[in-house]
C-alpha cells in the first residue's frame, strides 16, 4: 500500500487560507454590497452621494497628487541610496540600520514628528524666527495655504515611506553579481550607461515590487495627512474616515473603500504591463 | 595585439600583502596563464591589469604605453570573466556587439564583427536568442566573442573553464587554444588548474602568496621546478619529495649511488615524479612498499612508503602489483631534482 500524503500540504495550508476568507474576503465582499446598495436592494445611491458630495473632486485630485509626487522621489532617493550603500564596505550594516528606522515608525507618529516641526510653534519657525529670516510665527500646515501643506506631507510621506522601498531595491541589487557591472566597465560603459543598461534592467523585478507597493500604500495615504492637517487637505480615505465616523454612513463609506481598491488595482495592472518582467532576459 | 610589461607592482589590502613587487613580461601575440592556489594573487594581478583593481604602487605598460590610472576602457584589453557576465537581458547578438556599441561603432562595422566572432565561436544560430536558454559552455562562448569582438589589444581570461563540467572544460580548452591561436591576440589566463595551464600556454607564471614562483615554458616547469611549491603543485599526481640522508656528497638510491649538489645540513630533499621510476628487481632498487594499487587503463597507480615517507608513482598498465606487496624501483638518473630541505628551492635549477 503506498502511503499517500499528498495532502499534507493542503492540511499546513488550510489554516492561513481559512483566516484570510473568514477576516479578508468576507468582509470585502460586503464591502462592496454595501456600496452598491441601499436598503438591502442594489442601488447605486451611495456611489452618487460619494460622487456629488463637495470634498469628493478635492480628495481624488490631492491623493493623485501626492501620489504622482511622492512615488517617483522615493523611487529616486531609494536607487540613489542603494547605489550608495552599494560601495560602502565597512558600516554598511549600520548604515542600513538607520536608513531603515522610519519603517518602525506608525504613520501617525510619523504625522505628529513632522507637525512639531512644522506647527506655528514647532521647530521650524522657531528655527526661521532665530535666524532672522521670519518676523512672527509663519502658518504653513493652514487650509489658506494648501501649497505649503501639500509640501509639508509630501515631504513627510517621503521621509516615512522612503524606508521601504530602499530595503526593496538594496536587495534587488544585491541579486546583481558585480561582474556585470565590471564587465560592462570593461568593454567602455560610463558611470551612467552602466547604470541605466545594466543594473536598472537587472533590478526590474525588485523595482516592480516597489513601484506597486509605494503606489498601493500611496493612494492609502491618510494619518499623515490627518495629523498634519486635519480636515485641511481632504484625501480619499480621510473621506472614507469621515464619512463612516463623522456622518455615520457607512454605505458611503464603504463606496470610498471600493474605490480605493479599484484605483490600486489598476495602478497595479498598469505597472505589471508598463515595467514588464520577462523571466526569460533575467539572471 | 601588443606586449605587456608588468614591473614592481604591489597591492596591500591593509596590512596584507596580496601582490609583493610583481614583475613579468609577456611578449606580443603571446598566451601567458597566471596559475596558482586560491589566494596567491592571481586573480588580483588581473584585476589590476584589468584597470578594475587600483595597485599600491608599480608600472604597468601595454604596448609600450603606461596605463596607470587609465580607466578599464582605455586600456584596450577585453575580459572573460569567471562566470561569463554575459547580460541576461539583452540577445547574445547585443552582448557580442556590447563593446562595439559603447565604441559608439557605425552599424556596418557591428554587424561584420559580430558576424566574424560569431562565426568563429559557433554561435550564429543563437544570436537572436536571450542567455537564459543557452547552456553554460555556449554563454562561455557568447563571453569569448564578446571579448574578441572589439580585437583587443590583450584578452584577460579569469578562470573562464571552471564553471564548466569536466567534459566540456576539457572541449572548450582545445577550442578556445584554437580560436586564440587564430587570433593571435596577447592572452592573459588566470586559472588554478594545472592541466588547463599546461595544455593552452606559452608560458606559465606559477603563483604563492603574492610571488612568482616560477615563470617558463610548460615543459619546463614540469620537468625543472625551481621550488618544492611549483613541484608539488604542477603535475597530478604532484611530485614527491623524499628527505634523504647525504653520504660523502652522494645519496644511495636502491644500490646505486648518485652525487648531490653541494648545499649545507646532511639531508636532502629528492623531488621525484612519479612517472620517472621503472620497476627492477628488490634487491637493486629503492624499496616502495605498496598501500594501494589503482589500475587506471593507461597505467598503474602505486600509493606507498619510500624510505619511511608516502608516495604515489606509476607503472605501465601491464604490470601486476598487489597491497602489501614490496617492489624495487629505479629512478631516472637524469630526471631527479635535488632541493634544499631548509629553502624549499631546487638545487641544481639556476634560481630564478
Amino acid at each position: 500500500m503506498q502511503n499517500d500524503k499528498s495532502w499534507i500540504p493542503y492540511l499546513l495550508i488550510a489554516p492561513s487560507v481559512i483566516f484570510l476568507a473568514l477576516l479578508f474576503l468576507l468582509p470585502l465582499v460586503q464591502t462592496i454590497w454595501l456600496a452598491i446598495s441601499e436598503g438591502g436592494v442594489p442601488s447605486l445611491a451611495n456611489l452618487q452621494t460619494m460622487a456629488g458630495d463637495l470634498n469628493f473632486r478635492l480628495a481624488i485630485r490631492n491623493t493623485f497628487l501626492l501620489t504622482l509626487a511622492v512615488v517617483p522621489i522615493q523611487i529616486m532617493i531609494a536607487l540613489a541610496m542603494g547605489s550608495m550603500v552599494a560601495k560602502v564596505g565597512a558600516g554598511r550594516e549600520t548604515i542600513l540600520w538607520i536608513w531603515t528606522i522610519p519603517l518602525g515608525i506608525s504613520d501617525l507618529a510619523a504625522g505628529l514628528v513632522w507637525l512639531s516641526i512644522l506647527q506655528n510653534s514647532g521647530y521650524l519657525n522657531s528655527l526661521l524666527f532665530s535666524a532672522g529670516l521670519i518676523e512672527r510665527q509663519a502658518n504653513w500646515l493652514s487650509y489658506q495655504t494648501p501649497v505649503a501643506l501639500f509640501f509639508a506631507i509630501a515631504i513627510a510621506e517621503i521621509w516615512r515611506g522612503t524606508a521601504i522601498v530602499m530595503v526593496i531595491i538594496v536587495a534587488g541589487l544585491n541579486q546583481v553579481p558585480k561582474e556585470y557591472r565590471e564587465a560592462a566597465e570593461v568593454f567602455g560603459a560610463g558611470r551612467w550607461t552602466r547604470f541605466f543598461r545594466i543594473t536598472l534592467p537587472l533590478i526590474k523585478p525588485a523595482l516592480q515590487s516597489a513601484l506597486i507597493l509605494r503606489t498601493v500604500l500611496a493612494f492609502e495615504v491618510f494619518a499623515v495627512v490627518y495629523a498634519l492637517g486635519g480636515s485641511n487637505m481632504p484625501v480619499l480615505v480621510g473621506e472614507a474616515y469621515t464619512w463612516q465616523n463623522q456622518n455615520q454612513n457607512y454605505g458611503v463609506a464603504a463606496a470610498y473603500a471600493v474605490l480605493i481598491m479599484v484605483i490600486s488595482l489598476a495602478a497595479t495592472l498598469v505597472y505589471l504591463k508598463a515595467v514588464k518582467v520577462d523571466p526569460e532576459r533575467l539572471p | 595585439m601588443a606586449n605587456i610589461v608588468i614591473d614592481r607592482i604591489k597591492k596591500t589590502f591593509g596590512t596584507f600583502e596580496a601582490l609583493k613587487e610583481i614583475s613579468l613580461e609577456i611578449h606580443d601575440g603571446e598566451f601567458v596563464s597566471l596559475l596558482g592556489p586560491s589566494g596567491c594573487g592571481k586573480t588580483t594581478l588581473l584585476r589590476i591589469i584589468a584597470g578594475l583593481e587600483t595597485e599600491t604602487s608599480g608600472k604597468l605598460l601595454i604596448g609600450g604605453t603606461p596605463i596607470n590610472g587609465l580607466a578599464p576602457k582605455d586600456r584596450g584589453l577585453a575580459m572573460v570573466f569567471q562566470n561569463y557576465a554575459v547580460f541576461p537581458h539583452m540577445t547574445v547578438f547585443e552582448n557580442v556587439a556590447f563593446g562595439l556599441r559603447m565604441q559608439k561603432a557605425d552599424q556596418k562595422r557591428v554587424k561584420s564583427q559580430v558576424d566574424k566572432a560569431a562565426a568563429l565561436l559557433h554561435i550564429e544560430p543563437y544570436l537572436d536568442r536571450y542567455p537564459n536558454k543557452l547552456s553554460g559552455g555556449q554563454r562561455q562562448r557568447v563571453a569569448v566573442a564578446r571579448a574578441l569582438a572589439v580585437e583587443p589589444k590583450v584578452l584577460l581570461m579569469d578562470e573562464p573553464l571552471s564553471n564548466l563540467d569536466a567534459l566540456l572544460r576539457l572541449e572548450m580548452r582545445t577550442e578556445l587554444k584554437a580560436v586564440l591561436q587564430a587570433s593571435g591576440t596577447t592572452t592573459i589566463y588566470v586559472t588554478h588548474d594545472q592541466t588547463e595551464a599546461m595544455g593552452l600556454s606559452d608560458r606559465i607564471a606559477v603563483m604563492y602568496n603574492g610571488r612568482i614562483e616560477q615563470v617558463g615554458a610548460p615543459v619546463d616547469i614540469y620537468s625543472h621546478p625551481a621550488s618544492r611549491f611549483v613541484g608539488g603543485f604542477m603535475g597530478s599526481p604532484p611530485m614527491n619529495f623524499i628527505r634523504l640522508p647525504v653520504t660523502n656528497g652522494t645519496v644511495k638510491l636502491g644500490n646505486t649511488h648518485h652525487s648531490v649538489p653541494v648545499h649545507t645540513g646532511s639531508d636532502i630533499v629528492l623531488g621525484l615524479r612519479g612517472e620517472n621510476v621503472a620497476r627492477t628487481p628488490l634487491a637493486e632498487g629503492l624499496r616502495l612498499d605498496v598501500r594501494v594499487a589503482e589500475p587506471m587503463g593507461s597505467h598503474l597507480l602505486l600509493t606507498g612508503i619510500i624510505a619511511e615517507q608516502p608516495v604515489r608513482v606509476i607503472l605501465p598498465p601491464g604490470e601486476t602489483v598487489r597491497a602489501g606487496d614490496a617492489i624495487g624501483l629505479k629512478p631516472d638518473a637524469d630526471r631527479l631534482i635535488w632541493l634544499s630541505p631548509e629553502t624549499g628551492l631546487s638545487l641544481n635549477h639556476p634560481k630564478t
